[in-house]
């Protein structure tokens, strides 16, 4: 029955081009050569386009909204404000944390750039020509800016629409700028540890306001179908089934009437997870002008408007014994939400998985407390590459456990290696409440220090310091808690976070998938097509996946948090299994053999002890043709996998850095990353994720911050200001890996997106702070920019 | 981010040119490499209604020498300076300066005239003018005046230029033979203007200094030509005493404004950092020395 030329069994596997194979992306093709399907190349006959008038103000009453001259701009046809949207109770919305957000400016604007009316003109020119002369009266009101004076008594109130409610989605709160306190831990205990310890240390920390930032700004093309009552939206969306049961929620259209698109997407980063007024805003233009709305993005109002990220305002403390081992963690954090609650995580969570702070380390005993507030700033926390706010805890641990080596006056590796939670410990069950899956982090870093020489770094580190040069040597060993997540504890608007994959194996023995998940840029279309390659012995070529259409795709949760990999790519794998199960009976059916004689050989089944064969291609057109009698044709099934816990990627990095003390500029000179994200799919896509992961986190650490002055005004939002490093400022990265297998996965893999982004920005502030240790300095503010590190070297007369 | 409606005019002389500037007045721009202009216009910052290309006029690009002088049409693109053998042999600040502003893509549009034209401070062209003496052809209605760029700049985005007046080309005495000369730019990335920018020239002779000149960039509300800078270095053998003077006079005459790029405090002191070392990467240029 062999369909094949006598192939070798290694000619056999490169066929295939499974799992472990560093395939070239399937997308590029189309995205190198300018043919990619963003948004914004969606152009419907009739298509008309929105631009928003926004606020000048960061916080003022909303007197009048003046839109006659604008309706007189040739083009203009619309200028939709929040009264035009109350009747159909549009005007305001619900967020993903349980709060509302403000659709339309009602009565009152919240921050500077806020949407306060929406012009629908024939073109995008004349839209902008009507936004120019809407008129707005304002009655200005104290603005609240720096979230430490938001719980003050006498603070500006900023939400006087929810001012006096108990809570505001997230549990009880004490004051009107206050949106929820979590707590987790055991606080007595942590309060003895640090009683009784030899050593404490404590820093303030912020992680600054910052934004992902992706190339392409969020948008979408609203087409309500007057006849059949169907309103379809293309969009920038990450996670397009919730996006559709959320609309339906809003608007009270079926679910069935409604059908979500995300096309091509340039990058997300978390950016795409929420539902925006112009969102909103284009569906209720299209479905009262019967025309396609579309509204795009500019980059100034994205910086501005739609989600940022961290903003976490933390003091964290370590309790230790004289030689550095770790006995207590305790933080407290102040959350600056901007001026709705639109933190894009897991419900339950509302400082997401921030208790994943214990890090890499056997740390006994902890307690954290989050308390999240309104400020007069744009709406968000969203997770920018990274798992729900493991990035801030990543980076406050990291740093802390750097200020307790020079406490200790420990090397900082070997701190390090004195605290880990080893090998045998998993699964490991941390002091403020998570299991661990696996991990084997001494290995790692040993395998990180040998390779960049770490003791001949630090030699030529003090061979410097006599000198009065400042290098810089720093370490970031971090663990990540990704895959969100076990439908136990992960929803959003009650929908469990489990996700999904179908697969059908066509006759002639090619596939397509769809998936509940939609790549941004992730490599989607390579990685799950490889698994199932894999596990069905079709070649990676023949496979199509397609994400991202909810009138084909399964109900999934989306794509953010690394939940893809762990969750879609375990039901990707177990739909696969599910298909072979299948293909096994109809192989012995064919063969006349039985099911328990049948071995599975890369592509094929062959009985056991004979040279009997048949190959899945063939198996595939009997599926269609020749089953037993007591089986369904076809052979195609859904799986939707609702995953037993998260996974824990990790990572050891180090960075090395160089600082002109007379600039204050920093020279990363070299960058070592060793990721573990267990079983390894693709190592080549893996690498672009952390090459990309690490130019962020680089990004993030050197530069970027969304700043607001006093007076609330955002400035620098746009990317002559916004530091997204070009290839020229870029350091070289190296990357390396072990491998320990995810023990819950199918396949054994964890997520790999958001690691270098969590653990990168440590490993550079560590880096730069490292350069002055020998100073006593423990902490530099974020962002590293030239200015601020010369600030260190001017109050340490390092710059004469 | 899109820009008001305007309309698009493409003259092919200069009397055209001028001709269409005086038509529409102060509801016209005129249009080089527009990368600074097209920018203000998607923000609507500038809304002209008549827009006049000067890309297909003739005789406004290429680079010449003359007796005595380098020849710089007003047209011509930043690439080119660039890549001009005759102004790395002559004149090399010039490329060095444009590898330093913007990336290929802008270099490959933007002009020197418009760089110079423009009026904004973080333009480093003026700086580079200035240390060289340079003076801007200007052509008008009633014919052509000569303006050293020394006075051309008079605040943000004013100039000497009047509005009805056009750049045509930019002439630069030759520079003294070996001399050295450099510019040295601070900035958060490519494509940035500078935290501070600063640029030297200087003639040794006998290992003393006989002529020096220095500017600096976007440390003020134009370019600053800073004379007490060059009198710090004149007749010295531009030691470190001297270097550090000519800083601390920089420093003196520098006014930036606080802005993401930094600090009052910190850009004053990059800009005498700059200045340092421009004079140090100068120096070791100078035949003489
Ligand atoms: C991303 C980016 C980064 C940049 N970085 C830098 C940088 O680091 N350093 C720097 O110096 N510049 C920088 N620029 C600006 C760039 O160099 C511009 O090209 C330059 O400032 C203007 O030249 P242009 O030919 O593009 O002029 P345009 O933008 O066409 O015109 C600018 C102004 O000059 C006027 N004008 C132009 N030509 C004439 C003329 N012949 N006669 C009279 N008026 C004229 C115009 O009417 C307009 O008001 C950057 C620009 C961008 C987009």
């Amino acid at each position: 029955m062999s369909d094949t030329r006598e192939m070798t069994l290694e000619e056999r596997e490169a066929t295939i081009g499974g799992i472990g194979t560093a395939r070239k992306r399937k997308e590029d093709a189309r995205f190198i050569r300018g043919q990619g399907n963003y948004v914004d190349d969606i152009k419907l006959p009739g298509m008309l386009h929105g631009d928003f008038v926004r606020s000048s103000h960061a916080h003022a009453l909303v007197k009048s909204i003046d839109t006659e001259a604008a309706l007189k701009v040739p083009g203009v046809l619309a200028v939709v404000t929040a009264k035009d949207l109350e009747p159909l109770n549009l005007h305001w919305m619900p967020t993903l944390a349980g709060d509302m957000a403000a659709v339309l400016a009602d009565k009152k604007v919240h921050f500077q750039n806020q949407e306060i009316a929406f012009v629908v003109a024939t073109d995008r020119y004349a839209a902008t020509d009507g936004v120019q002369l809407v008129e707005v009266e304002y009655e200005a009101l104290p603005p609240l800016i720096d979230p430490k004076t938001a719980l003050d008594p006498g603070a500006p109130v900023i939400r006087d629409d929810v001012a006096e409610n108990e809570e505001v989605g997230q549990g009880k709160r004490h004051h009107p700028n206050h949106i929820f306190e979590w707590q987790v831990g055991d606080e007595a205990a942590t309060d003895a540890a640090f009683e009784a310890a030899d050593i404490t240390i404590s820093e303030d920390i912020l992680y600054p306001r910052c934004h992902p930032s992706p190339l392409e700004t969020c948008g979408c093309v609203a087409s309500m179908d007057a006849v059949n009552g169907k309103l379809t939206v293309y969009g920038t969306f990450q996670a397009p089934h919730v996006i559709r049961t959320v609309v339906s929620l809003i608007t009270g259209l079926e679910e069935s009437k409604i059908r979500i698109v995300s096309p091509d997407i340039g990058g997300g980063f978390g950016n795409k997870v929420g539902a925006y007024p112009g969102y909103i805003c284009a569906a209720a233009a299209s479905i009262v002008t019967g025309h396609p709305v579309k509204w795009i993005e500019s980059r100034i109002d994205n910086l501005t408007s739609t989600a940022f990220a961290r903003d976490y305002h933390m003091t964290g403390e370590l309790a230790a014994d004289k030689d550095g081992k770790i006995l207590a963690v305790r933080a407290k954090v102040l959350a600056d939400h901007g001026a709705f609650n639109t933190h894009a995580q897991p419900m339950k969570w509302p400082a997401g998985l921030f208790n994943i702070l214990t890090g890499s380390y056997d740390i006994p005993v902890g307690h954290v407390k989050v308390d999240g507030v309104y400020t007069n700033k744009a709406p968000g926390g969203v997770a920018y590459r990274c798992s729900f706010r493991v990035t801030e805890a990543a980076y406050l641990i990291e740093r802390l456990v750097d200020v307790l080596a020079q406490k200790t006056s420990v090397d900082k590796a070997e701190i390090r290696l004195r605290n880990f939670v080893q090998p045998e410990q998993f699964p490991y069950k941390s002091s403020l409440g998570w299991e661990y899956d696996s991990g084997d982090y001494p290995t790692a870093l040993k395998k990180v220090l040998a390779a960049v020489d770490y003791e001949g770094l630090r030699r030529e580190q003090a061979e410097k310091r006599e000198k009065g040069e400042l290098m810089g040597i720093g370490i970031s060993t971090f663990t990540e808690i990704v895959g969100a997540g076990p439908v136990r504890n992960c929803d959003i608007v009650g929908l469990g976070m489990f996700d999904s994959c179908e697969i059908r194996v066509h006759p002639t023995g090619s596939v397509i998938a769809r998936l509940g998940t939609k790549s941004q840029g992730q490599g989607h279309e390579t990685t799950f097509a490889q698994i199932i390659a894999t596990e069905l012995g079709i070649p990676s070529d023949n496979i199509t996946v397609e994400e991202g259409d909810t009138d084909t795709a399964p109900y999934g949760l989306g794509t953010y948090g690394s939940r893809s990999t762990p969750v879609a790519g375990a039901a990707t794998a177990r739909a696969a299994r599910k298909i072979r199960e299948k293909a096994k009976k109809i192989a012995a059916h064919v063969l006349e053999a039985s099911v328990d004689d049948l071995e599975w050989d890369v592509d094929r089944f062959k009985v056991t002890g004979s040279d009997l064969s048949i190959t899945m291609k063939a198996i595939a057109m009997a599926a269609y043709s020749n089953v037993p009698e007591d089986m369904e044709h076809g052979l195609e099934t859904t799986d939707y996998y609702n995953p037993p816990n998260f996974t824990y990627p990790f990572g050891a990095y180090v960075c090395v850095v160089e600082i002109d003390r007379f600039t204050g500029d920093v020279k990363v000179r070299r960058f070592y990353a060793l990721d573990d994200c267990g079983t390894r799919i693709n190592p080549m896509v893996i690498d672009g994720q952390i090459h990309g992961g690490l130019t962020e986190a680089f990004g993030i650490a050197l530069g970027q911050q969304i700043i607001y002055d006093e007076t609330g005004n955002v400035l620098g939002a746009n990317l002559m200001d916004y530091f997204l490093p070009t290839a020229v400022e870029t350091p070289k990265w190296e990357t390396d890996f072990t491998v320990t297998p995810c023990p819950h996965h199918p396949i054994g893999a964890k997520g790999i997106g958001e690691s270098p982004n969590v653990g990168g920005v440590p490993a550079f502030t560590n880096a730069i702070v490292d350069a002055f240790a020998h100073l006593g300095v423990t902490h530099m503010p974020m962002p590293h920019t030239q200015g601020a590190v010369w600030r260190t070297l001017n109050e340490l007369s390092l710059n004469k | 981010m899109t820009p008001g409606a305007f309309e698009y005019h493409r003259p092919n002389t200069v009397e055209e040119a001028l001709a269409l500037i005086e038509r529409f007045g102060d509801e016209g721009k005129v249009l080089a490499g527009g990368h600074s202009l097209v920018p203000m216009m998607k923000l609507r910052l500038a809304e002209p209604a008549h827009l006049i290309d000067i890309n297909a006029v003739g005789g406004l690009r290429g680079i010449r020498g003359e007796a005595g002088a380098i020849v710089i049409g007003a047209a011509t693109t930043q690439s080119e300076i660039l890549n001009s053998g005759m102004l790395l042999e002559k004149c090399p600040i010039l490329p060095e300066a444009a590898a330093q502003i913007a990336d290929p893509q802008v270099r490959n549009c933007g002009t020197i005239g418009g760089n110079c034209a423009n009026g904004d401070p973080g333009n480093d062209d003026p700086a580079i003018m200035m240390v060289l003496d340079a003076s801007y052809v200007l052509r008008g209605p009633i014919g052509e005046r000569q303006v050293s760029a020394r006075k051309f700049y008079q605040g943000v985005y004013t100039t000497a230029l009047e509005e009805n007046e056009l750049l045509i080309e930019i002439r630069i005495p030759a520079p003294a033979k070996g001399a050295g000369m450099a510019y040295r730019k601070l900035k958060r990335k490519v494509g940035d203007y500078a935290i501070a920018a600063a640029a030297a020239v200087l003639s040794m002779s006998g290992g003393r200094c006989t002529d020096a000149a220095i500017a600096i960039t976007n440390v003020g509300d134009t370019a600053l030509f800073v004379p007490a800078a060059a009198n710090a270095l004149q007749g010295t053998p531009v030691d470190a005493t001297a270097i550090a003077a000519a800083a601390q006079a920089v420093m003196a005459a520098a006014e930036p404004v606080e802005d993401l790029r930094g600090t009052v405090e910190y850009r004053t002191a990059m800009a005498g950092q700059m200045t340092r070392q421009a004079i140090a990467s100068a120096l070791s240029r100078a035949v003489g020395s």
